[in-house]
């Protein structure tokens, strides 16, 4: 019943999203006719009857929009709850779900299958335009049509991809006696948190994108737009860095290998639409500040959206295991393939025809502020397409018959480089004024900075001197960059700072931190793999790890091995680690769950593998000096990017009480 | 001796050297690096070096070997990929059907900077 309920609001759903494209149409078209109709002094009924149907459906718009999200949020709604109930006559459930699973994997679980996180996905897009035409005032009445038009487009052809190619409802008769249970890996609080941010990125995204399409319909690039544009780009950007930030941490502890990134397609699936939004951020910013870089913004939301929308593409269309497997059963990969064509394609046609009547923006000196977040954009979008490259180059060899790998070396190599030019660039961006700086006053501002690069490469090569040149030079950027994303916060009164520009200020710094910690994780890791009897002492980094008991264990649908770890640090007391080496019963699947002491200045990661036979344990021990940094640096790149947001919306509001008390 | 089973049994105990280091750390740091370059070719998408399967446990343990005995890194990868074909190597070589993926990034970087130029030097 809860089934039919979800596919029928589903349907629904659908349906309001058709007409919301339709009313879209027919007022944006019915607006066009009118300012005909004012030019040719046309009969005064007609223009009236044009004016009277263009409020009635843009009237219709914005209700419409919201309706369309609370019927699909409801259809979300019931395939968490057949999830929950454990409804075993849903195919979906028996294939992900089982009868006494913890409550909270029942409940994440709904999105950790296919069908499932597609229903998430046009969830979110339902509620993303629904907030758009709630909140959104600033823009236009008839870009924000055009742009509520462009979300329903979006919105159709994924409503046809569940309906007709994913229905996440589909009913298994008779019944199934037993559920087959999610996949170990994903039975974790990561799964709650991880795919519901980083899809909120995602398709946050799409409104980005919707944006572009508005404007590029009614011609309307200007400062305005991209004011009101910003904080959805923004939004979307917070999401997906914490969603990157918190996937990569999931990865390193539920792996067992103290990797934390892999290049694997599937994270260069969310590190695309970052780098993307990325861009897009920087570059909204100069049309929003200084009116330049107009056609430029909006090409980047384009490729923003389609960034996700290739992404999803490639997690979702299982070509990524095979492109044979995809070749074999392509009705759900051509089905989105056709879609990503369609959406792309059709978004760079419309650039192509519009791009000319998007005026110049206003100009400004290479040595200014535009010119360095012009850099920042040329080296975010070479990244971008490096990423881009690497990942889709072994699907299109394997195509022509040939496999190939491509993996840490190509992507270190090639963009490593690349991303340590960025972040100097980002270092000295802030220095500089708009539209014309000197260049002798920029050299001053950096020399301090500079100094402490290259004191801290001495000295680090100095202590360390068989360290790798990358995380050499890596710790050194960190330092120098560190630093001088400071300085737009040097002799200023803190505060009166603007909010904005402590946001900007703490997400650079945090971009450095970060570069430290995966510096110092990659030149000061230590690792110890041990075949150990229990009782026996292993030394790692500053630590004694004694393997103090092996002892069975269990829980939900597992059994385990339990290995008690006495360490000691030093003098320091000695206190009890407990990784497991776990075997899930229902798919025979093994885990490892690593047990990870958190310190200030790093990590030990412990890990306990199968038997090694003779009494002896595999036992895997990591000392990973400041690791931390890298998933705290990312915090403080979300949490800039949090205040930076509070900091526009609020003096947004002052202004307009502002305005207002003047015309009062 | 030295030759890796496509898929390992897995009810043998795992092989000599897979799941520990090598005596010397200079040798360990050879093998280790390598072994981050090379395809668990059972997994999806993970390096011999962080993977749980049998079968990187067994090339671990080759890997580790043929260091101890002298080969070069460069060397070992020849063999693996003589046996398993490029796709067990994460560095792809630089051949007639990837020189396009390594020289895209040049591309890129060229294409997009005459672009920047070019519109910064018609604004003056």
């Amino acid at each position: 019943m809860i089934a039919e309920a979800g596919l029928a609001a589903l349907w629904l759903g659908a349906a309001l999203c058709a007409l919301q494209l339709v009313a879209a149409v027919l007022s944006l078209s019915a607006r066009v006719e009118r300012s005909r109709d004012t030019f040719d002094t046309a009969p005064g009924g007609t223009s009236l009857d044009f004016a009277r149907d263009e409020r009635g459906l843009s009237g219709l718009i914005r209700p419409v929009a919201v309706a369309q999200a609370v019927l699909t949020a409801l259809a979300f709604a019931c395939l968490i709850a057949v999830f929950i109930t454990v409804d075993l006559s849903v195919k979906l459930v028996v294939e992900n779900d089982g009868v006494g699973r913890p409550l909270m994997y029942r409940f994440s679980g709904t999105w950790g299958n296919h069908e499932g996180s597609m229903l998430m996905w046009v969830s979110i897009l339902a509620v993303g335009g629904a907030a758009v035409a709630l909140i959104e005032r600033r823009l236009e009445e008839r870009t924000l049509i055009a742009t509520l038009g462009g979300q329903a487009v979006i919105g159709l052809g994924f409503y046809a991809f569940l309906l007709f190619a994913s229905n996440p409802f589909a009913r298994l008769d008779p019944a199934a006696p037993a559920g087959q249970g999610l996949n170990p890996l994903l039975e974790d609080p990561g799964l709650a948190f991880h795919p519901p941010t980083l899809y909120i990125g995602y398709v946050g995204l799409s409104i980005a994108f919707s944006f572009a399409i508005g404007a590029l319909v009614t011609r309307d690039v200007r400062p305005a737009f991209a004011r009101a544009m910003r904080p959805w780009v923004l939004g979307a950007w917070i999401f997906l860095t914490i969603g990157i930030t918190a996937g990569s941490y999931w990865a390193y502890y539920e792996l067992g290998w103290g990797g934390w990134w892999f290049w694997d397609p599937v994270e260069n699936a969310s590190l695309m639409p970052w780098l993307a939004a990325t861009a897009l951020l920087h570059s909204v910013t100069v049309l929003a500040t200084r009116d330049g870089l107009r056609a430029w913004t909006v090409m980047l939301a384009v490729v923003a959206f389609s960034m996700s929308m290739i992404g999803t593409f490639l997690v979702r269309s299982g070509i990524l295991t095979s492109v044979h497997a995809f070749a074999v059963d392509p009705r759900r990969g051509s089905f989105l393939l056709a879609l990503l064509i369609l959406y792309i394609g059709g978004a760079l046609a419309l650039f192509a025809l519009r791009v000319g009547t998007v005026r110049e923006g206003s100009r400004f000196d290479v040595v200014s502020r535009e010119g360095a977040l012009v850099i920042n954009n040329l080296l975010l979008s070479v990244i971008l397409g490096i990423v881009l490259i690497g990942t889709l180059y072994p699907l299109v060899v394997e195509a022509f018959g040939d496999k190939i790998s491509v993996g840490p070396p190509y992507f270190n190599a090639t963009a490593g480089p690349l991303a340590l030019l960025l972040l100097i660039v980002m270092a000295a961006g802030p220095m500089m004024r708009w539209r014309r700086e000197q260049l002798g006053i920029i050299a001053r501002r950096l020399i301090v900075p500079a100094l402490v690069l290259i004191v801290a490469l001495v000295a680090v090569k100095a202590l360390h001197p068989a360290i790798g040149l990358w995380p050499l030079l890596g710790l050194a950027v960190a330092a120098g960059v560190g630093l001088a994303s400071l300085a737009p916060l040097w002799g200023r009164n803190l505060r009166r700072t603007p909010l904005h520009t402590w946001g900007m200020v703490i997400a650079h710094f945090g971009i450095a931190v970060a570069l430290a910690g995966m510096a110092s994780d990659s030149a000061f890791t230590q690792e110890r793999l041990v075949a150990a009897r229990v009782g026996e002492t292993m030394a790692i980094g500053p630590y004694r790890v004694t393997l103090a008991n092996i002892a069975p264990d269990f829980g939900p649908g597992w059994t385990a091995l339990n290995a008690t770890l006495a360490v000691k640090r030093g003098a320091g007391a000695a206190y009890e680690l407990h990784p497991l080496a776990r075997t899930y019963w229902t798919q025979g699947t093994q885990t490892s769950e690593t047990a990870i002491q958190t310190v200030l200045d790093g990590q030990l990661y412990t890990v306990l593998g199968a038997s090694a036979g003779e009494g002896r344990w595999q036992v895997r021990l990591w000392w990973k000096p400041f690791v931390t940094l890298i998933w705290a640096g990312g915090a403080l790149v979300a949490i800039g990017g949090v205040l930076s947001l509070l900091g526009r919306l609020l003096r947004e509001r002052r202004n307009e009480l502002r305005k207002a008390e003047v015309w009062a | 001796m030295l030759s890796v089973p496509l898929y390992a049994d897995s009810t043998m105990p795992a092989a000599q050297l897979a799941n520990v280091q090598l005596p010397d750390p200079a040798q360990e740091a050879k093998a280790k690096a390598l072994m981050e370059t090379l395809r668990c070719l059972v997994c999806q998408g993970q390096s011999i070096a962080d993977s749980n399967a049998d079968l990187a446990g067994d090339m671990r343990s080759l890997v580790r070997q043929r260091i101890a005995a002298g080969e070069s890194p460069e060397a070992i990868r020849a063999f693996l990929i003589a046996r398993y074909g490029d796709w067990v190597s994460f560095a792809p070589p630089i051949d007639r059907t990837t020189w396009l993926l390594w020289a895209a990034p040049v591309l890129f970087l060229v294409a997009g900077g005459a672009l920047v130029a070019g519109r910064l030097r018609r604004r003056r």
